[in-house]
């Protein structure tokens, strides 16, 4: 027979077992119940008049094969993934939203979500703070800059600047 | 031992002279009471102002605000905000992002009211060719101008204030007109400063920056929303600096180079603060400061977000 210490023991490793697996599960499940967290974000970069897109593409056949732009659009050039195509990112039927590769749709102020797909260690450092700039209250709320409004998304390659001018050398003070 | 008698003499001929002087120089003072300015012998009689109580302060704050008045002929506030409890400021420069662009130097000057004529930058911002020795300071570009930045074969430092938490600067100033704040802020007082410039030569970080002429500044380019301990117009004659923005950061905004830097390589929060972003910083990258081996523990933590 089981001295009642060790009754004790299988009960409290049992308990142990119980509190290391629950938090999982729970933190599994909440993860899907809870909505993601909304990030204070400016307007997107749109270029004046054109959006919402679908003002044109209302009521446009979808031409899924990868062209060359002559109509409108032509300033595109996509650099980004090769052997990339709009409906990559942009929804076909709803020219207003983007789209994830898992068919769920997101508005154009929270396409950090679509970047994040595949640069997903560079979104979990902008939602911490460290990618990116912030602006507003260090204590407070913050305002977040989406990726577009410093990556041209077609071509994301941050664009090289015009340095401000130097500071004036000891020499030519007068 | 008796003195010999032409040495005694000169003794009391100059304790003569010496009473004599005094006596025409208190005279001189009686006479300039009635003519100076009485905001100089306020500003000549002003404590020290850690000695002094908050409506000493506002006296002080008032009188100077109506002389920045007089000389701008433009009203700035002058502000006392004071540290708030359970913070302690952290700054980040993330160097893999940095381009050399010189936003932040030119946000600064903005923001603090520096000099333009003679030119006083805060921030200096060191170029290094990628690769080769760089820690070697002394041996870096500031004066770099190219048509484009980034350049390719080359990397980028600002280098401002620390904010040191043990600062070499404080124990330097013979008149303690230098001093660490509760919040971690290295401050100066300029009414208090005497110029020596001892806190430059005891800075390993050549942070700081003397007003050599009267600083020149025109009223439209002031900003007029100032701080006592910060961007407040300078005097000729003091030293000044970096205060990470207090009169910002008091209040819960960005430092100016924070707000300004078009890469985001600029942090800044509190390290207190576990949901900061500096904190995320210091947890999560190899993070570095400038010059550790001199234990002067700055507040101000250079990473490579990349690669870590």
């Amino acid at each position: 027979m089981r001295s009642l210490r060790q009754l004790k023991g299988l009960a409290r490793n049992f308990v142990l077992l119980a509190v290391a697996i629950l938090p999982v599960q729970f933190a599994a499940s909440a993860e899907h119940a809870a909505p993601a967290k909304k990030f204070l974000v400016p307007p997107p970069p749109f270029s004046p008049g054109i959006f919402p897109c679908s003002q044109c593409h209302q009521g446009m056949p979808v031409n899924r094969t990868p062209r060359k732009l002559e109509m409108m659009h032509q300033d595109i050039a996509l650099k980004h993934m090769q052997d990339g195509w709009c409906f990559d990112c942009h929804n076909p039927d709803n020219r207003d939203k983007l789209r994830l590769t898992n068919g769920k749709l997101v508005s154009f102020d929270e396409s950090y979500n679509l970047c994040g797909q595949c640069h997903g260690t560079i979104l979990r450092e902008w939602k911490a703070g460290l990618h990116g700039k912030r602006t507003g209250m260090w204590n407070g709320e913050k305002q977040y800059l989406l990726c577009v409004h410093c990556h041209w998304p077609h071509d994301p390659v941050f664009k090289p600047l015009t340095p401000m001018p130097p500071p004036v050398r000891p020499a030519d003070i007068k | 031992m008796p003195m010999p008698e032409d040495t005694k003499k000169v003794k009391n001929m100059n304790r003569r002279t010496f009473i004599q002087g005094t006596a025409l120089g208190l005279a001189g003072m009686t006479v300039s009471i009635d003519h100076a300015h009485a905001s100089f012998w306020d500003a000549f009689f002003q404590k020290h102002f850690r000695e002094m109580n908050d409506s000493e302060i506002q006296k002080v704050i008032s009188r100077i605000e109506k002389e920045c008045e007089e000389k701008y002929k433009k009203t700035i506030s002058i502000g006392n905000e004071k540290p708030l409890s359970g913070v302690q400021f952290g700054y980040g420069l993330d160097l893999s992002r940095c381009i050399g662009c010189r936003r932040c130097v030119y946000a600064c000057v903005e923001e603090n009211n520096q000099s333009l004529d003679p030119q006083i930058h805060w921030i200096s911002v060191l170029r290094f060719r990628k690769g080769e020795k760089w820690i070697d300071l002394e041996n870096s570009e500031k004066y770099y101008n190219p048509e484009k930045v980034p350049e390719k074969e080359f990397f980028y430092m600002p280098v401002q204030c620390q904010q040191c938490e043990n600062p070499p600067c404080v124990r330097a100033c013979p008149t303690q007109a230098t001093w660490k704040e509760p919040d971690g802020i290295v401050v100066i007082d300029y009414n208090w400063c005497i110029g020596c410039r001892y806190c430059m030569a005891a800075c390993p970080y050549g942070a700081r920056r003397f007003n050599w002429a009267a600083p020149n500044r025109p009223p439209e380019k002031i900003n007029p929303k100032t701080h006592y301990l910060g961007n407040r117009p300078r005097y000729k004659g003091v030293v000044e600096k970096c205060t990470f923005c207090i009169q910002r950061t008091r209040n819960g905004r960005y430092p100016a180079c924070v707000e300004i830097c078009p890469v985001g390589a600029r942090k800044f929060g509190n390290l207190l603060d576990p949901n900061s972003e500096i904190r995320y910083a210091i947890e999560h990258k190899r993070v570095f400061r400038l010059k550790e081996d001199l234990n002067t523990y700055p507040k101000f933590y250079y990473f490579f977000a990349y690669g870590r």
